[in-house]
């Protein structure tokens, strides 16, 4: 971390105490284009959510909406059905979550701190599922899920949702454990806890920093799926917000206000969770793909 | 702690749930697919085996037309190695320099990543959209009314228009990689090569880059990968049209499957994504390795 903020101090200095060139003028105009560019769809989304068809096709195209429409919205949860594919993604989020958590929590226990033989190949083998393709599993998926009645259902997404995000969870926690003295493992079992005692009075409760990093990684994974969730679950009831909105958008060709508030409802509380963690949700998606 | 009976019992129990989940959804389903892979399905009659004919139909046959979806899928392989790495790049290392601001920055260019595929699909098709899309009427408004198209409408274009919005969503995604290997270098080979006199660029290139190797092998790979596997910007955008030239291997899996209902035939698309998948990961891996050596 101390280096980190050492090479910070240099480039400031050094940015500081230089002359402004022209090259330095124009990087940094590069850089504020592209800055514009990034936001300019979410700022666009964000104000023609608010606007009616008239402002949008012609009057005024990017500026800020004149006259807050807000029916927009009451017209994507009532006649949109927002508010159910909301509340199904949310279930389908949470469930992932919790299991993911649970799951890769106690097999990165079993593999990192109980002795056994082949603890390391069985790491590896967990591994591969950061490489396996998710195109892997579809057809047989949506056969086996369809012979057993499961298609449109919860557990369609929830349960291949939680496969597919394993891997990931299982190197975080791998990373996270190893950070945990092992001597409190021998305090613990010298007052009479057995390896449950020690994974849940011990392990599991100096685990939390972990849980919010695959906590958040595995959300953003399932809350934006399309794939699985166009071919599973595509009944309008347990629909998620990927596929509502899709369905939203061949109702409403010529009325896209409503439209802009459907997507703007799929995406605040990804928004909302990147402004206030955005440190934490960045260093998740590093460690990810570092070590993978 | 003893080894007994019990303790590896306890060790079985706490890899069952992960375990089973990984099994069934992973492991299995690979297995399965090779097998569907094998026949002619429908998904309703017994399957009949067929060895590799899939196979053969799947390069040969004119309607499935598999060779140009995986044309498409390459070209957008190459194009985000060579432009959206590159930028990428470029990004990171002006930005950790210690620019100001930079932290702003940063954040802004790795938003995009963040959000749904498909909001991002529905807000381009809206900027393409012909008569009100944002970018005909900006083009109309500079006077350059003849620019104008049918962005995703046109076959010659459509191909072009639908990697724009997914090259520019992860641009952020590779410069976040590359400027945490960027932070990663250590202060004193930086001071060893300015105390040699080393300008910024030949810092960049001799100590920088060299040094970022296996972060940037690791965003090829995901690019590359990741470009073969492609399907929610295009599915949202052009579902694989107009007339299949924006098609890819994974809209035309979901084709044959759920519009002709060609179960084995979409099983051999998804046995072959895997097989590309993790050779280009191999091929990849050894050109690195080959030029550590030089």
């Amino acid at each position: 971390m101390s280096t980190v903020s050492e090479t910070r101090k240099v480039g400031r200095a050094t940015t500081a105490g230089n002359k402004i060139t022209v090259s330095k003028v124009l990087i940094f105009t590069v850089l504020i284009i592209w800055l514009l560019i990034c936001i300019f769809p979410v700022y666009w989304m964000i104000t023609f959510s608010l606007k009616d068809n008239t402002e949008i096709f012609g009057e005024n195209v990017v500026g800020l909406p004149h006259k807050m429409l807000w029916s927009n919205y009451t017209e994507a949860m009532n006649t949109g059905h927002m508010d159910v594919y909301f509340l199904n993604s949310f279930i389908i989020a949470v469930s992932t979550i919790l299991i993911t958590l649970v799951a890769s929590a106690m097999a990165t226990y079993a593999m990192t701190r109980l002795v056994w033989k082949g603890r390391e190949t069985m790491n590896k083998f967990f591994m591969l599922g950061l490489t396996i393709p998710i195109h892997a599993a579809i057809v047989p998926l949506y056969v086996v899920l369809g012979r057993a009645g499961l298609l449109n259902s919860y557990v369609a997404l929830i349960i291949p949702y939680s496969a597919f995000s394993l891997a990931m969870g299982i190197l975080i926690c791998t990373g996270f454990m190893g950070d945990i003295p092992y001597d409190l493992d021998e305090a613990a079992f010298l007052d009479g806890c057995g390896v449950w005692g020690i994974f849940g009075r011990v392990i599991a409760p100096l685990m939390v920093p972990a849980i919010s990093t695959v906590g958040i990684y595995t959300f953003l994974q399932c809350w934006n799926e399309l794939m699985f969730a166009t071919i599973f679950n595509s009944r309008e009831a347990y629909r998620t917000l990927p596929v509502g909105v899709q369905e939203l958008f061949g109702q409403y060709q010529t009325k896209w206000g409503p439209v802009g508030a459907a997507l703007t409802i799929a995406t605040l509380p990804t928004l909302l969770v990147y402004v206030f963690l955005s440190k934490r949700i960045q260093d998740s998606f590093i460690a990810g793909a570092v070590k993978g | 702690m003893k080894k007994t009976l019990g303790y590896r019992f306890n060790i079985f129990l706490f890899l069952l749930p992960a375990l089973f989940l990984f099994i069934a959804v992973l492991i299995a389903p690979i297995g399965m697919s090779l097998f569907y892979s094998l026949h002619n399905w429908n998904g309703l009659k017994t399957p009949e085996f067929i060895a590799f004919k899939n196979y053969v139909e799947l390069f040969t046959s004119g309607s499935i037309n598999f060779t140009r979806a995986l044309k498409n899928a390459l070209l957008l392989a190459f194009f985000s190695t060579f432009i959206q790495l590159p930028f990428a790049l470029w990004l990171a290392l002006k930005l950790a320099k210690g620019i100001r601001g930079e932290r702003v920055f940063l954040s802004v260019y790795f938003m995009p990543v963040l959000i749904s595929t498909v909001v991002i699909g529905q807000l381009w098709l809206k900027i393409y959209n012909p008569d009100y899309g944002v970018l005909n009427v900006a083009l109309r408004a500079l006077g350059l009314e003849s620019w104008c198209q049918i962005w995703l409408g046109d076959r010659n274009l459509a191909l072009g228009a639908a990697f724009v919005p997914i090259l520019w969503q992860y641009v952020g995604y590779h410069m976040l990689l590359m400027y945490a290997g960027i932070k990663g270098v250590p202060p004193e080979l930086r001071e060893a090569g300015m105390l040699d006199g080393c300008t910024d660029g030949q810092l960049n290139r001799y100590i920088v880059i060299p040094y970022i190797k296996p972060i940037l092998r690791v965003s090829v790979i995901f690019a590359v990968t990741g470009s073969l596997k492609s399907f929610d910007l295009i599915w949202v955008l052009t579902k694989g049209g107009p007339v299949h030239a924006t098609e890819v291997p994974s809209t035309l899996m979901i084709n044959l499957l759920f519009l002709r209902n060609r179960y084995g035939m979409g099983s051999t698309i998804a046995v072959m994504l895997i097989i590309l998948c993790f050779f280009f990961a191999l091929l990849i891996n050894m050109v690195f390795r080959k030029e550590k050596v030089v």
